[in-house]
């Protein structure tokens, strides 16, 4: 299977993206963001960081590079694109994905662990996933996931929800949310759930000596689901 | 405009050092010229009263592959690894502008590191407010931490360790310091020595504007009340064009066209332009108007003292011009061809075809003033007697809890959630543990990292608090299993015209380089920061140590947190309950007075090589220094992070118990042991010599001990954990 990391200036999470795609058995490329086409292959990633600073707003001068015209394309023609933390940010602002993510509700940059539920597995990216809860690690200033209402009724309607913040048992409420998302909503999919978003970092969870080991699980069940 | 003793007085220079400069030129300066001596000869570049003192500090070792005087420190870590390395200061900016004075320092130090050709892999901090109940520590606090994480979170190197403490010595002076650990191949590293005549002298980064001016002026001068006004003295940080600047200098420094590089840090173009040509024994021309610039009609004054951010100066092999600006644009980052190295021993500067200065390099650096000031020896303090009704009315479960709670003790963790600690997929110990670790990529070897300081200490008898800051730096890499490798120091004082704080500094330097000596742990980069002083009022002396060590197999570093029921827990090494300097006599017995405790090199350094010999051979479970609050504030840790309690066994020939449990004597861990392997932990501390107490059992829920203490973990851990976010939060 192989796969390919975008990089655009002030990305930061590429290399780990890279170790631990590369770890679980993908062929992973990187591709430059002023480049016009992307290398034939069976995932996209956009990885975390701060692409072009982040001025403007996360992600919005990302979502007019050179690159991205080829990765909406792909998208749209139903390849899978996972866009993490800022990668995330920039999928809503090239429109793959609706809504926003705002400044965290406490107005501070979190780094910690957290528990997600995965509330869909009607997909290629949680197909078969032995876990319903994972322990999953973010670092970010605006992962605060904001939409209209009219927004959240079609992602609730077409179970576009990917995971949502709870705790070691499930549980979902205000007190698990680390950053005023609404609906305590970690990552969603669009329509045809081949384009995920989330502001997790699971390629900092592939070893028992780091956070955790739950990134494994996504990165392997993937690959598995690909095959 | 002409110069005169006046305008050189306004830019910060002493007047015999004006005549100096006046002798040494054989004329006057011009206004550009008395620029650039004022931004060479201040404290902050020039060391003019700390360099006869540095000397002293010990910085040779095998494992030392550069030590004192470059861009920062390098040491060998095996296998072609090595850890460039260095810690900073960015105290008066921070006071005056908290979030871009903190987040500037964490880019200058990333600068020092990747400059020698280093990718930064883990950045640590100390900082240091005053009073919490000080109107402006609040916000202080806010914008420092804000402006740590902003940067370092934004290059993408995660933040692994910090320290940070309160005291109202600090209340008109904050202090900053950031330290880098960056990992280079031994064979590529990269100096700021040019060589060779007629090579291209490169500008690369950001613009140059007007911020920053007089910035190293500043830093080297004390605070009054009009500090307001010298806001535009901080520079202003853009962590995204560095993290730009540390790609494109990585992806040149790949082959050889560099020659010798330099990052425009303090005093921005002077400083690098005159270090590198003073390094190699060269001179260097020059040409201002092909500076790229921010803002339009910058003088050649405001350019050579602009401290812009995100700059570098190179020195590059003829005939590469063309890669390298190839690499620089593809970055989008400016590149300009300004200068080249002359046989002169000058430096030449020309601005719209005229030549605007001309100054022999020498002056600037080995001519620059050196003062052997005067300082006074502190004597050691008299022990306070504490007589038995100091502790009648006292409950031991009270006093732990109110220490645990102890805006010093208490759990950091609403600053260490604001910094990425996580990316780049190697830190493999988080903050809030003894050091901070991260994986050498690729390798099984990782790096551990720890920042400390004792300000009180240091201040009641700066000899020994000397010694014991890198006593406890040493323990705590020990204490994860580290061998300890080099240190670097970031020596924060107040005013070195005055004896006492003349005196504190000599002491506290003489202490480190005692300790680094007998440790074998050399001193190889660090920084000083002078004139911590607001109307007349200055810091405690605080000298912050950096320690580095090298973990050979991350699978056998440990963390302080209880393991498992049932294990047995010793103290090793001597308590003697030395209460004086300690939390508990400042917080419950509100005694500041006395001495602080006595450092013995020899049973640190053979406790602590014990201690890491046990850990190599897989027999402690965890481990945990015993440093401020004693021994039953580290206990008392290690049950809150681990979730566990512990059993506290009666202890013989008990005098007092909150001397034992409260003592700060030094050279001493807490360790866990599983029964199993009890019998041959005992045999090798008793081959050497080593003092143990076989002090409790981990038990499932609480800390217990005879009928003085029995509080459930849950307890402890709200005393410990929420004093800080209830403080930012109200």
């Amino acid at each position: 299977m192989k796969s390919s990391v975008i990089i655009f200036p002030g990305s930061n999470c590429d290399r780990d993206m890279d170790v631990a795609l590369n770890k679980y058995g993908f062929k992973n490329q990187m591709v430059w963001h002023n480049d016009q086409f992307i290398p034939k292959s069976d995932l996209i990633v956009l990885p975390g960081g701060f692409s072009y600073g982040d001025y403007l707003r996360c992600g919005s001068i990302a979502s007019k590079s050179k690159i991205i015209k080829s990765v909406v394309d792909f998208a749209n023609s139903g390849g899978l694109v996972l866009g993490i933390c800022n990668g995330f940010q920039i999928l809503t602002e090239t429109g793959l994905l609706p809504g926003i993510l705002l400044q965290n509700k406490y107005l501070n940059f979190i780094c910690k662990n957290v528990f997600v539920k995965v509330k869909d597995k009607k997909n290629k990216y949680f197909k078969n996933l032995k876990k319903d809860i994972l322990e999953l690690h973010i670092a970010h200033n605006e992962g605060n996931f904001f939409c209209t209402q009219q927004e959240l009724k079609a992602l609730e309607d077409n179970n576009q929800i990917a995971i949502t913040y709870c705790d070691s048992d499930g549980l979902e409420n205000n007190e698990n949310n680390p950053n005023g998302a609404i609906k305590n909503i970690a990552g969603i999919f669009n329509k045809n759930k081949n384009v995920l978003g989330m502001m997790p970092h699971p390629e900092r969870m592939i070893d028992n000596y780091l956070s955790g080991e739950d990134g494994s699980l996504f990165f392997e069940n993937l690959l598995g689901n690909l095959r | 405009m002409e110069v005169n003793e006046t305008v050189a007085i306004e830019h910060g220079l002493k007047k015999e050092e004006f005549s100096k400069i006046c002798n040494l030129l054989k004329r006057t300066p011009n206004i550009t010229e008395i620029a650039i001596f004022s931004a060479m000869w201040n404290e902050h570049c020039s060391y003019k009263s700390s360099r006869k003192h540095l000397k002293k500090h010990h910085t040779k070792g095998i494992q030392v592959i550069q030590g004192p005087g470059e861009n920062a420190g390098v040491v060998d870590i095996e296998d072609d690894d090595a850890i460039v390395f260095k810690i900073e200061s960015h105290n008066h900016p921070s006071f005056i502008e908290p979030y871009q004075g903190a987040a500037t320092g964490v880019g200058g130090i990333m600068r020092d590191v990747f400059t020698m050709g280093a990718r930064p892999i883990a950045n640590l901090n100390s900082i240091h407010f005053g009073s919490p109940q000080h109107k402006k520590t609040k916000n202080l606090l806010r914008g420092v931490v804000k402006g740590i994480g902003g940067y370092g979170n934004c290059i993408g190197v995660p933040t692994i360790g910090g320290q940070t403490s309160f005291d109202e010595s600090y209340n008109g002076n904050i202090l900053v310091n950031a330290m880098t650990l960056g990992l280079v191949n031994k064979n590529k590293i990269f100096y700021s020595k040019a060589t060779g005549l007629n090579k291209p002298v490169i500008y690369v980064g950001s613009k140059t504007g007007r911020d920053g001016i007089h910035g190293a002026s500043m830093a080297s001068a004390t605070f009054d009340d009009k500090i307001e006004e010298k806001k535009p003295t901080v520079q202003v940080g853009d962590p995204f064009t560095e993290k730009l600047l540390l790609e494109a200098c990585l992806e040149l420094m790949a082959d050889n066209s560099i020659i010798a590089i330099q990052d425009m840090g303090a005093a921005g173009l002077t400083s690098s332009s005159v270090e590198m040509a003073s390094k190699g024994n060269l001179g260097i021309e020059l040409n201002l108007s092909k500076v790229p610039c921010r803002e339009e009609k910058m003088s050649p004054y405001e350019i050579m003292l602009s401290e812009s951010q995100e700059r570098m100066l190179i020195v590059l092999e003829n005939g590469k011009e063309d890669h390298a600006k190839k690499i620089f644009d593809k970055w989008n980052l400016d590149f300009a061809v300004i200068g080249k190295t002359t046989n002169s021993k000058n430096i030449e500067l020309i601005f719209d075809d005229i030549k605007v200065a001309e100054i022999p390099i020498n002056l600037l650096a080995e001519n620059a003033p050196v003062y052997d000031r005067k300082w006074k020896k502190t004597k050691l303090p008299q022990k306070i007697k504490f007589n038995k009704d100091n502790f009648k009315s006292l409950s031991l479960s009270d006093c732990l809890k109110k220490i645990l709670s102890n805006p010093n003790i208490s759990e950091k963790k609403w600053i260490w959630d604001q910094y990425d600690h996580t990316v780049m997929g190697n830190t493999v110990q988080k903050p809030g543990g003894d050091a901070g670790v991260v994986r050498v990529h690729g390798t099984k070897k990782a790096i551990a990292a720890t920042v400390d300081s004792s300000a009180s200490y240091c201040f009641s008898h700066p000899l020994t608090g000397g010694k014991q800051v890198v006593c406890e730096s040493w323990r705590n890499l020990i204490s994860v299993g580290a061998k300890p490798i080099a240190i670097t120091n970031c020596l924060n004082f107040g005013n070195p015209e005055k004896e006492k704080n003349m005196g504190e500094f000599v002491e506290c330097v003489e202490g480190i380089a005692e300790a680094c000596k007998f440790l074998e742990f050399p001193a190889v980069s660090g920084n000083v920061s002078f004139y911590n002083e607001t109307k007349d009022k200055g810091i405690k002396p605080t000298p912050t140590i950096g320690g580095v060590g090298l973990i050979k197999n991350y699978e056998n570093m440990i963390t302080m947190d209880f393991k498992n029921s049932g294990n047995i827990v010793y103290v090793i090494g001597k308590t003697e309950g030395h209460l004086d300097q300690s939390i508990f006599a400042k917080d419950i017995l509100n005694e500041k007075k006395g001495p602080p405790p006595s450092i013995n090199l020899f049973n640190e350094k053979n406790i602590g090589e014990t201690i890491l010999d046990l850990i190599v051979k897989k027999l402690l479970i965890s481990c945990h220094d015993i440093s401020k609050g004693g021994i039953l504030t580290a206990v008392s840790k290690m049950c809150i992070k681990g979730k566990k309690g512990l059993k506290i066994n009666s202890i013989k020939g008990l005098t007092n118990k909150y001397e034992y449990f409260f003592g700060e004597d030094q050279a001493r861990y807490i360790v866990e042991i599983s029964k199993d392997n009890i019998q041959k932990v005992v045999e090798i501390l008793n081959k050497n010599s080593i003092h143990f107490d076989d002090f409790g059992v981990i038990q499932d829920k609480n800390l217990t001990f005879n009928g003085d203490i029995n509080l459930p973990i849950e307890e402890l851990a709200d005393a410990h954990k929420y004093w800080l976010k209830e403080y930012m939060d109200n």
